[in-house]
């Protein structure tokens, strides 16, 4: 074809912000990188296990948040059908952080941002604390005992450091769309950047093994992937 | 006895060894069915802690001589909240700093509460037919700040001695609590039917409410709410910030902010909170900042705990040792 040059894609084209975003896109994460069906073979621990169970915790958590959200914040106190998906919303947060503090300790002992990672476990660790900030909005919003006491003791950490003139724990109006919109956006969007980087730079090798047996520690690079 | 390798493989070089098939789309879905599962079975067995809230009327009803003195301390302006400070009044020296910083201060104030007149004044000028409770109103807000102070000073004195009848009205021994007296029977009678809990949200003239600043507020000054909170192992030297009502797991993910407000020099301190606040934030930045900290980084090559995670991958290439 006429003026198209290599992947057949023209000049023109090529100055598309279109193309330009598919081709960035394709080449840092080509699909073979995004979704590979083959991993290292030191990729065989239990620890890998908590940091998917931390993902399959968050759905469980956002689709009951999305159902409770569907009856308003006062349904849970009163239908039955509501409080079994606060129950759900409750322990999905709890097994969320349990898998995330797990993956977060495995991470860390593992030094898991050697060899350029180190943007991974920066979005890792900013997931923790604002997922820490979307759990407070959502003891904030419970409307029972438990919320007023958090709020009433909340707020005097917050307005020593002045962040309390502006963000209100006494404000249910305030810290419900905190809870429902801004900092799920915030959490699912961060582990979004988090997961692709794991993609783009794969999982993070072992540190060296013994030198009695290191020949057998680095075969022939011709079999890299990641 | 074997030593590390003297040239480690480069961490970020493509892996040069074996690859084994890994389904991962697969896990994602086992492990949602896993955790679904496992919070449906947490919830049938334990459901979700659900306490009702304290509202100002079961306050009124159940300790009608806390609602009573709190009360008083907030038209005298000597409650808590009334010499908060920022962001709620200008309070001289309330404020807590770290060092010599005063972020509180610098914040101003952006939820104004004058206690008298929010709590007190305006709740009572909305009681309909009652003219001498508006005389009463007026009495007061046109005496001397002086004699304000005699008349609520005699009034918490006196209330030392009260009694309350069926819990419903108050009966004070003889004293010059001049217009307060009136003006706290009337307040009392108003929460005790619920109009205060009303009042105190809708002081704005507005339909659409969702701002429980003021009724909060004003609840956190009576002792009744701290120990209902108690009873609840709730407060600050409960550990409370991460403790649910009953026996639930609350946010135990605080636990290290919590930890602080327990020890010295925290415990005592009249900034425990600023100073909480920046020391977790501080705390919070080193965590993030692991890869980048020069000997941090490098802590998980002499812990060897590496070794226990891919404990299967160090017995392949060290044949067992």
């Amino acid at each position: 074809m006429s003026g198209k040059g290599d992947g057949g894609v023209s000049a023109a084209e090529r100055q598309m912000w279109t193309t330009w975003v598919r081709e960035r896109a394709v080449s840092s994460l080509p699909p073979e990188k995004l979704l590979p069906d083959r991993q290292p073979s030191y990729v065989s621990s239990w620890i890998y296990v908590f940091g998917v169970a931390t993902i399959a915790a968050l759905v469980v958590v956002v689709v009951s948040g999305m159902v409770l959200g569907l009856g308003g914040p006062t349904w849970w106190h009163t239908d039955s059908l509501g409080r079994f998906f606060n129950g759900i919303h409750l322990w999905g947060v709890e097994i969320f952080f349990f898998a995330m503090v797990v993956h977060l300790w495995g991470k860390f002992f593992m030094g898991a941002w050697r060899g350029g990672r180190g943007r991974t476990w920066v979005t890792g660790a900013i997931v923790f604390l604002v997922a820490i900030g979307a759990a407070f909005t959502g003891y904030l919003s419970q409307q029972n005992f438990d919320s007023q006491w958090i709020a009433s003791e909340g707020k005097d950490g917050l307005n020593s450091v002045g962040i309390g003139a502006f963000f209100n724990v006494a404000n249910f109006g305030q810290m419900y769309t905190f809870h429902v919109i801004l900092l799920p956006l915030a959490v699912v969007a961060l582990v979004v950047w988090h997961v692709l980087l794991v993609r783009r730079h794969g999982v993070v090798p072992p540190y060296p093994a013994r030198a009695a047996a290191a020949p057998a520690a680095v075969p022939p690079a011709e079999g890299g992937a990641q | 006895m074997s030593t590390e390798a003297p040239a480690a493989p480069d961490p970020g070089a493509p892996w040069p060894g074996p690859f084994v098939r890994y389904d991962l789309v697969k896990e994602l879905v086992a492990a949602l069915g896993v955790v679904a599962l496992l919070a449906i079975v947490l919830t049938v067995l334990f459901s979700s802690p659900d306490d009702s809230p304290t509202t100002i009327q079961s306050w009124a009803q159940a300790a009608p001589s806390d609602f009573v003195a709190t009360s008083v301390t907030e038209l005298a302006g000597t409650s808590e909240i009334a010499e908060y400070g920022p962001p709620y009044n200008h309070t001289p020296d309330a404020t807590q700093k770290i060092g010599p910083l005063d972020l509180q201060s610098a914040a101003g104030v952006r939820i104004p509460i004058d206690t008298a007149t929010d709590f007190v004044l305006e709740p009572l000028r909305t009681i309909a037919g009652a003219p001498r409770l508006q005389l009463a109103i007026r009495a007061y807000e046109s005496a001397p700040p002086a004699l304000q102070e005699t008349w609520t000073g005699a009034y918490e004195a006196g209330l030392e001695r009260a009694r309350y009848p069926r819990g419903e009205a108050i009966v004070l021994p003889a004293g010059h609590y001049g217009p307060v007296a009136p003006m706290m029977a009337a307040l009392l009678g108003l929460a005790q039917s619920g109009g205060l809990d009303g009042n105190l949200l809708s002081e704005d003239r507005r339909f659409y409410q969702t701002d429980y600043t003021k009724p909060l507020l004003f609840l956190s000054g009576g002792e009744y709410f701290e120990e209902r909170a108690e009873g609840q192992h709730l407060l600050g030297t409960q550990w409370g910030m991460m403790n649910e009502t009953g026996s639930y797991p609350g946010q135990v993910w605080l636990w290290l902010y919590t930890f602080w407000y327990q020890v010295e020099p925290f415990l005592e301190s009249p900034n425990a909170d600023a100073l909480v606040f920046a020391l977790m934030g501080l705390l919070s930045l080193a965590f993030i900042c692991i890869p980048f900290i020069p000997g941090l980084r490098g802590l998980p090559r002499h812990l060897r705990l590496y070794r226990v995670i891919w404990r299967d991958h160090y017995r392949d290439v060290e044949g067992g040792s």
